[in-house]
């Protein structure tokens, strides 16, 4: 019976893909997006900015592109996923990569098929063929805080500063090396961890909360923390509300969080500011993309022999332009 | 004379005690010692302090409280990974549950409580039957409702914060009752209740022999089926605690939260002296097993250890600790 089943199942799912897509055959533009799963916070905000953008692209001109987005939770089934668009048929493609080597060598074959890629956030390994890279500004994330932090403390007279890095990949030194070299030019600024010295929260608000308990405990004394992340921030803040310790004066994350930026607006003493570094960069893509297609964008950059490269720069939001950037209906 | 008698008596006992040591009964005993004494001195002076320990505590409590159900499915001879997924899931839909009620009901608190838990407990049973009645390896099983919990609760979130709209809500998880968090104090409730059901019970002598050789135990007319799925709902029910304090300490959940638990409730089953292939173990073990892990991870901080080592610091005191059981018991 057992078996029956099974086999029923296998064919059901094997046959119902043919006739989902059977007599599709005509004009429509098929675009693939092929992002990172929802496994925290940030990547969370890239599926629903991708939804998004599809569906706003839909609304607008209906019937006129057909879409597939695609999430994978590691490098080796992101290239399965393109593989899968290839086969589609697609003739466009936006990718934000897990990581750039391993996805690298699909993304050229994909080139080598006629399909016009965009490839989101980081860039790939291989420079020789021609593409559009809309990177994130992880280098101006780093930046933007370090001068802020150190502007603000020396303001007001703080000394004393703790850090989170996310994970030991290379955005993320990127990020922490940005943010040391604005600190270390002031000398009177104290990275109680030791100069340039930061621990790994993993990008996760437990890691967070409980980083930020053993630093309470560690340091009598603590003036700032920058923890590089708004969803690393909501466990730091609970850690400090949780000690009923005062001498916190500002908690600097990043990325630019909806939770965040309501923070910003209802003027918390502690959160004051933060750097983007947005999810909604993978509907900058889908759209750059459907300009492509409609004929509003050149697509000579396919031809070109090196990636046609765009930053989307980070910018440090505090409140005086929060408004502009806050999306009551995001979920990041 | 009497006296002298019963001093006597005592001395040999002693004697006789410590005659008989064997460092593998009491591998996981030594090892926790010698890990507090390491970590007071690579964290001195701050690992000593009381808010020092109780932040240990109640940072282990969440996966240790899942690892004390771990232990039971293990003993009889299987394993959960989902239990990660199935505690993000479990904390977001409680708090869909909880959102029914408008304003900061206490009753609503009460009852989303009750439902956490017993949603946990469903998810455990499903778990279960698909191991026992289905007939799935537990390992393929779990590792499938542990994307299919992932995956739904990512669905209904849109993979975004679910925020719960009740303030009260958040006394639970970041309570503290007589200098103790709350979270610490339903570990040890757990871990008492389910230490004495393991060793004083019928059914925790069962667990022990079906985990051991599930043939003999079923020729001793016990109900082999029944025995291997309990501990699954009992897993599902301290996944759904851990849910419900979790999700309180923050009044929100992320859908993305709680992934790897499987693995530190597993690690702590393991360093506490349960064994993978079953039939053996301990539930104090895991309780000493999951500080053990917290130890670890404050001590490295505490002591500023290169963030970059400090999963291999990690790694190798879990290998220690493990060595310094198997090289004793033959």
């Amino acid at each position: 019976m057992r078996k029956v089943a099974l086999v029923v199942l296998i064919v059901l799912m094997t046959v119902m893909p043919l006739f989902a897509q059977g007599g599709k055959e005509s004009a429509v533009t098929k675009i693939g997006v092929s992002i990172p799963s929802a496994d925290h916070g940030w990547t969370g905000g890239i599926v629903w900015w991708a939804e998004k953008a599809v569906n706003d692209v839909k609304a607008e001109m209906p019937g006129r592109f057909e879409f597939r987005v695609v999430t994978a939770d590691n490098p080796s089934s992101q290239v399965r996923n393109v593989e899968d668009l290839l086969v589609w048929g697609m003739d466009y493609l936006v990718i934000l990569p897990h990581e750039s080597a391993p996805l690298t060598p699909i993304v050229k074959e994909v080139h080598t098929q006629g399909v016009r890629i965009i490839v989101v956030d980081r860039g790939l390994t291989d420079t020789s063929f021609g593409y559009v890279n809309l990177a994130g500004d992880n280098t101006g994330l780093g930046r933007l805080s370090g001068a802020w932090l150190a502007k603000t403390m020396k303001a007001e007279g703080l000394k004393n500063y703790v850090a989170m890095g996310g994970l030991p990949v290379t955005i993320d030194t990127e990020r922490m090396n940005a943010f040391f070299a604005e600190m270390d030019k002031d000398p009177s600024l104290v990275n109680l961890l030791g100069k340039d010295k930061y621990e790994f929260a993993d990008w996760s608000t437990q890691k967070g909360l409980s980083l930020m308990e053993t630093f309470l405990q560690q340091y009598p004394k603590i003036d700032a923390v920058f923890c590089q992340d708004d969803d690393v921030l909501t466990g730091v803040l609970q850690a400090i509300k949780e000690s009923g310790r005062k001498d916190i004066k500002v908690a600097l994350g990043g990325a630019g969080s909806k939770v965040v930026y309501k923070m910003i607006m209802d003027g918390n003493p502690l959160v004051r500011a933060t750097a983007t570094y947005h999810p909604s960069m993978i509907a900058d893509g889908i759209h750059y993309i459907v300009d492509v297609a409609t004929g509003k964008k050149p697509d000579d950059f396919h031809l070109a022999n090196k990636p046609t490269s765009m930053v989307i720069p980070s910018v440090m939001v505090d409140k005086t332009n929060v408004a502009q950037f806050y999306e009551p209906d995001s979920i990041y | 004379m009497v006296d002298s008698l019963e001093k006597k008596s005592f001395a040999t006992a002693l004697a006789g005690y410590f005659g008989n040591f064997k460092l593998s009964e009491h591998a996981t005993g030594v090892g926790f010692i010698l890990l507090f004494l390491l970590a007071t001195i690579v964290g001195w002076p701050n690992f000593l302090q009381f808010r020092n320990l109780t932040n240990i505590l109640r940072q282990i409590s969440y996966t240790g409280i899942i690892g004390l159900g771990m232990t039971l499915i293990i003993i009889s001879g299987g394993i959960d990974l989902s239990v990660g997924s199935m505690t993000a899931f479990t904390g977001g839909i409680t708090i869909f549950f909880l959102n029914l009620f408008p304003g900061d009901s206490v009753l609503a608190v009460i009852l989303s409580s009750m439902f956490a838990i017993v949603f946990g407990s469903i998810c455990g049973l499903f778990n279960g039957l698909l191991v026992t009645k289905g007939r799935i390896a537990p390992f393929i099983a779990t590792l499938g409702t542990m994307s299919i919990f992932r995956s739904l609760i990512q669905y209904f979130s849109g993979a975004g914060n679910i925020l719960s709209n009740n303030n009260l809500y958040a006394d639970i998880g970041s309570g503290v009752f007589l200098r103790i968090p709350v979270p610490v104090w339903v570990f040890i409730a757990v871990a008492v209740v389910l230490h004495i059901v393991l060793n004083d019970t019928r059914f925790g002598r069962y667990v022990c022999a079906v985990g051991a050789n599930e043939q003999v135990a079923r020729y001793s007319a016990i109900k082999v089926q029944t025995i291997k799925l309990i501990p699954y709902v009992i897993t599902g029910f301290t996944a759904g605690l851990t849910a419900l304090l979790w999700s309180s300490r923050l009044n929100c959940i992320n859908p993305s939260d709680c992934t790897g638990y499987e693995l530190d409730a597993i690690a702590a089953a393991v360093i506490g002296g349960t064994s993978m292939s079953g039939g053996k173990g301990s539930v104090m073990g895991t309780v000493m097993g999951a500080v053990m892990l917290g130890m670890i991870n404050n001590m490295l901080v505490l002591g500023g250890v290169s963030s970059y080592l400090q999963q291999a610091a990690r790694g190798l005191v879990i290998i220690v600790a493990v060595l310094l059981q198997y090289n004793n018991k033959n």
